[in-house]
């Protein structure tokens, strides 16, 4: 970045670790940015005279006589319509060649909203995915993650989602992708012919690591321009916050914090509470909601990262391979959107509610009827029967690549208690059975 | 007054020099550009008062002007908070212009133009101290008192008060004079440090007297009691939340405190439309009438996320020593722990188990010591019945701030993932919780004179059934259907009858959601009658569909009015079903 006049310039470094300098100097704000030898800074500490920046890319080679330019304001986006269509990098700058943006200049990480001027989240979001629209619906404000493996297809699962939502703006906030998965990305919005409606921010494996800090707050700040400024539906994709998480810890280990559970920050949850709180139903029609993904080790959903997640969003999404149909499935049991009771029979039909609990209890009834036949046990007529339907259910409904909209997936599956269960097994309120029980 | 300037910045931790004397828990003002930031004194270091901010410190430079104040952190007590929703500082979310919550900005809680009635209640020459009652005015359907400011600690003698008629927060409505002849003016407002207990009040008994909350599995199995403490850990995902909404839709007291601390903020919006809404069985009224809402979603400033259980404790305080009965909830106290842990980590004080400052089993239970059952100086009662609920890290409840809440709460309502994972809501398991109160002969005597004659004993048999139910289970898994005797099954079954008779409750049924006592009592009988009796049964295979019926009648009965038509007939139908395999 140019210099400007009336910078304040320092060329007289006091310390360097691997993540951050300090440098004698007067006047500077909390949170400014700065540059380091050209590199992009924030200030993160001030004692007295002393300022420590921690440096997003590293300070590999930063010697003690670096020049530091100090900005006098916090990280900022230039926010317009012509942001639509564009790959950013985790500053805000154009990757993909183009020409930068103007617009009007906001500091990133803004306040939050007052909690009395949110209103309460009641639109339906269909995504086609029948272990979402079907028994996790997902509603506009919602902040839900994917609890995935590293070797799951989350970032496939998450790109058809967001195509198929019926969303105003896609943003992508990508931390620590592999450039893989960023071209993955890229060349699914090209074909998908969906480019005037996404934004992405992408910090990849190659870039810094620290980065990433600065990449869902660059994200969140282009989707309340949207949602506010222009009343937009705003679907905002964070992946994989679990790197995110690294990140905060390396800078806080290298600020010498006490660090507590798992290595995190104590700030972990508050950290993770001001990015996810920005999904919000504004009143005028605007929404911000954020699906994003959380990697797991292990399965292990008590670490900090997944444990904290869990407490601060609206449900979480697992995935899980079924083997009977060798497909993809969301899985039924552990996947949960606190927010669906707000839609459910109301926003969709009356019988969705009674149809996806009865479905999910007989699934779970195939579930035993399987561990019975792998323990050798006989197996009654009613097990075999669970046990059909569920690889049905499966086959038709869960399977990722089914794409339908929710009355389908209904009929579906009242066509499915047809065909394998008697009026008293599938035990539906007499409302629904008499319309949709057509013998 | 004691100026400053900012030395240092880590976050909002804010290090300020200062020219003359500060006292910890001083709140002073950072002059940053003209936006003042309110701050907490929270350590002093020679010149150097440490302090939290109350606010995002972006853009803040050393050299930056701070005014101290004199006064700790304070809330703002008159009539007028009925209905309102604060944020964790008690100002007015409402009054607050825009879609965004504005640096700096704080508003008045109180509203002092609105007109009140107000009836005097003492007389000129009367002696009275702080929390005695001059006055009251009509709020809402709280006969709102007006007292002498809790501070004032002293005798006073009633000088002149004002007569009936209408008054704001303002005018003048008592003058009072110590014993050295010196006045006090006094208007409807009084000030309170958050930090510091109210003790306005003649003695603190050991609760005696059960709270109502409509939850059978609270109310049946573990009671709370009125003034009493509880709390409830669990996972994410188990629905305490959802528990704590449904005890603040149908408890038994005359006003709810919600504080919302660093939870969701979708949560609280929640709350914002549907108590408006709700009915208030008690008084015909909306439930918002009876409702504070103080919140700190966990997005907003960390610093004042710990002040917002104070702020709430000290309005039910407040209301308490009107002689009325307060259930305060705080969702989540685990939060408000993590928020002193963010500030013991920044002040880089050696950390205790997990990063959380050594005291904070201290702060737990002194904070939980100021919910209470009191007899006022005027021997009327009042009472903060308290239950906050915890989310342990991974859902480990060894975690320190379920083992500190332990150590101060009277019952713990242990919400299991297990039973969440089955749908059996509320997800309370009855094995892990308990209730202390059960144990207070007290207790015992107010619910066997006001429930009815055995009904503690006939609990504990309930309880003993529960465990023989999961001891016949457990033995049933290990040795298979046909490897135990009949009655294993039997016992099991009946267990899974009082689980899903009783314990098991529809926060969604209209009629469901609340259980009155007298309806919780008539149940309970009923059910033991059937688990005392015994059936006939020639094989396993018999008991479990037997039961599953008896199960589905009950629960029947559960869905349809107490006394109604419809429930005398699924009654009669369990009857029927019952006699079909009894033998005695």
């Amino acid at each position: 970045m140019a210099t400007q006049a009336f910078q304040k310039i320092y060329t007289k470094l006091n310390q360097v670790t691997k993540a951050t300098c300090s440098v004698s100097a007067t006047g500077i704000g909390n949170e400014e940015l700065a540059t380091v030898s050209g590199r992009l800074a924030q200030v993160v500490k001030i004692m007295n005279d002393s300022v420590t920046l921690q440096i997003f890319a590293g300070t590999e080679g930063i010697g003690t006589d670096a020049e530091i330019i100090f900005f006098g304001k916090p990280p900022t986006l230039k926010v317009s319509e012509h942001l639509a269509g564009r790959f950013f990098d985790a500053y805000g700058d154009p990757i993909d060649g183009g020409p930068k943006v103007e617009g009007e200049e906001v500091e990133i990480g803004g306040p939050s909203v007052n909690p009395v001027r949110r209103k309460q989240p009641s639109e339906l979001i269909a995504t086609g995915i029948a272990g979402i629209d079907l028994n996790n619906t997902l509603v506009t404000g919602q902040k839900i993650p994917f609890f995935a493996d590293p070797d799951q297809p989350f970032n496939q699962v998450m790109a058809m989602v967001a195509l198929r939502a019926k969303a105003d703006k896609i943003i992508l906030g990508g931390m620590g992708l592999s450039n893989d998965d960023y071209l993955f990305f890229k060349h699914a919005f090209e074909n998908a012919g969906v480019m005037d409606r996404i934004i992405a921010f992408v910090n990849t494996t190659e870039n810094p690591p620290v980065e990433r800090l600065l990449v869902p707050n660059m994200a969140l700040t282009a989707a309340e321009y949207f949602a506010v400024e222009k009343n937009e539906k705003v679907l905002v994709l964070l992946t994989d916050m679990t790197l995110y998480c690294d990140a905060l810890s390396i800078v806080s280990n290298r600020m010498d914090q006490i660090p507590s559970k798992d290595s995190m920050p104590g700030s972990l949850y508050s950290e993770l509470a001001k990015l996810y709180e920005k999904a919000v139903q504004f009143p005028d029609g605007g929404s911000i909601t954020i699906i994003a993904v959380t990697t797991l080790s292990g399965g292990d959903i008590t670490h900090a990262i997944p444990d904290n997640t869990g407490y601060i969003t609206e449900g979480q999404l697992y995935l899980r391979r079924d083997t009977d149909i060798s497909k993809v499935i969301v899985d039924p049991f552990r996947s949960l959107s606190r927010l669906k009771q707000l839609v459910i029979g109301k926003k969709s039909r009356a019988d969705h509610p009674q149809v996806m609990n009865t479905a999910i209890r007989l699934y779970a009834d195939a579930a035993n009827a399987k561990t019975k036949m792998e323990n050798g046990f006989d197996l009654s007529d009613y097990d075999e029967r669970v046990l059909k339907f569920a690889t049905d259910y499966s086959m038709e409904i869960l399977a990722i690549d089914v794409n339908i909209d929710i009355d389908k997936m209904l009929d579906t599956t009242w066509d499915l208690f047809k065909k394998y269960f008697t009026k008293a097994e599938v035990g539906i309120k007499d409302e629904f059975m008499k319309i949709h029980w057509v013998e | 007054m004691t100026k400053g300037i900012v030395k240092g910045i880590i976050a909002n931790l804010v290090m300020v020099e200062v020219d003359g004397p500060v006292s910890q828990n001083e709140i002073c003002y950072i002059d940053h550009k003209g936006v003042k930031l309110m701050a907490e004194v929270i350590k002093i270091l020679g010149k150097i008062a440490y302090t939290q901010v109350f606010e995002s410190t972006r853009g803040l430079t050393v050299g930056t002007p701070v005014e101290f104040t004199e006064h700790m952190l304070e809330v703002k007590l008159g009539p007028g908070m009925l209905s309102k929703n604060y944020d964790g500082l008690q100002d007015d979310l409402n009054k607050m212009d825009g879609l965004f919550l504005i640096r700096g900005e704080y508003t008045d809680p109180l509203d002092d133009d609105k007109v009140w009635r107000f009836t005097p209640l003492a007389k000129v020459g009367d002696v009275l101290t702080g929390g005695d009652w001059l006055g009251e005015v009509p709020e809402s359907w709280i006969a709102h008192k007006i007292m002498v400011p809790f501070v004032m600690e002293e005798q006073y003698t009633v000088k002149s008060i004002a007569a009936l008629g209408d008054y704001t927060i303002q005018d003048i409505i008592a003058v009072i004079t110590d014993k050295d002849g010196n006045e006090f003016k006094l208007n409807m407002i009084q000030r309170w440090p958050v930090k510091l207990p109210v003790r306005a009040y003649k003695q603190k008994p050991r609760p005696f007297r059960v709270m109502e909350t409509g939850v059978r599995t609270i109310d049946t199995l573990n009671p709370i009691a009125e003034g009493g403490t509880g709390f409830i850990p669990g996972p994410f995902g188990c629905g305490k939340t959802v528990l704590q909404h449904s005890i603040s839709k149908n408890a038994d007291a005359d006003l709810i405190i919600v504080a919302a601390c660093g939870e969701r903020a979708n949560e609280v919006v929640e709350l914002f439309v549907e108590f408006p809404e709700l009915d208030d069985p008690r008084t015909g009224r909306k439930l918002m009438e009876r409702t504070i809402i103080i919140c700190n979603t966990s997005n907003m400033p960390v610093a004042a996320r710990e002040a917002s259980v104070y702020t709430a404790m000290s309005i039910a305080e407040y209301y308490r020593t009107m002689g009325l009965k307060v259930l305060l909830l705080a969702d989540s106290t685990s939060r408000w722990a993590q928020a002193l842990r963010e500030m013991s980590n920044r002040m880089e004080e050696l950390p205790g188990p997990d990063g959380f400052p050594m005291d904070l089993p201290a702060i737990v239970s002194n904070f939980y010591a100021r919910a209470g059952f009191v007899y006022l100086n005027n021997d009327q009662t009042g009472s903060i019945t308290f239950i906050g609920t915890v989310s342990p890290a991974g859902g480990n409840l060894k975690e320190p701030v379920t083992e500190s809440t332990k150590k101060a709460a009277r019952c713990f309502y242990a919400l299991s993932q297990q039973r969440a994972d089955s749908k059996r809501y509320p997800a309370v398991d009855p094995m892990d919780s308990y209730s202390k109160y059960l144990e207070y002969e007290e207790v015992q005597e107010y619910l066997n004179k006001n429930v009815s004659p055995n009904w503690v004993s006939t609990v504990i048999r309930a309880k003993d059934i529960l465990l023989r139910g999961k001891e016949s289970y457990d033995q049933i898994n290990i040795l298979g259907d046909d490897g135990v005797p009949l009655s294993y099954h039997d016992k099991f079954w009946k267990s899974e009858l009082i689980d899903r008779v009783i314990l098991q409750q529809d926060g969604f049924d209209p009629v469901d959601q609340s259980t009155p006592m007298k309806r919780q009592r008539y149940m309970l009988e009923l059910i033991m009658s059937i688990c005392d009796a015994e059936f006939a049964f020639e094989t396993f295979e018999e008991v479990m569909p037997y039961y599953v019926q008896l199960i589905n009648i009950c629960r029947q009965m559960n869905y349809a009015e107490f006394d109604s038509p419809d429930f005398a007939k699924y009654e009669a139908n369990l009857q029927q079903t019952v006699a079909e395999r009894k033998v005695k």
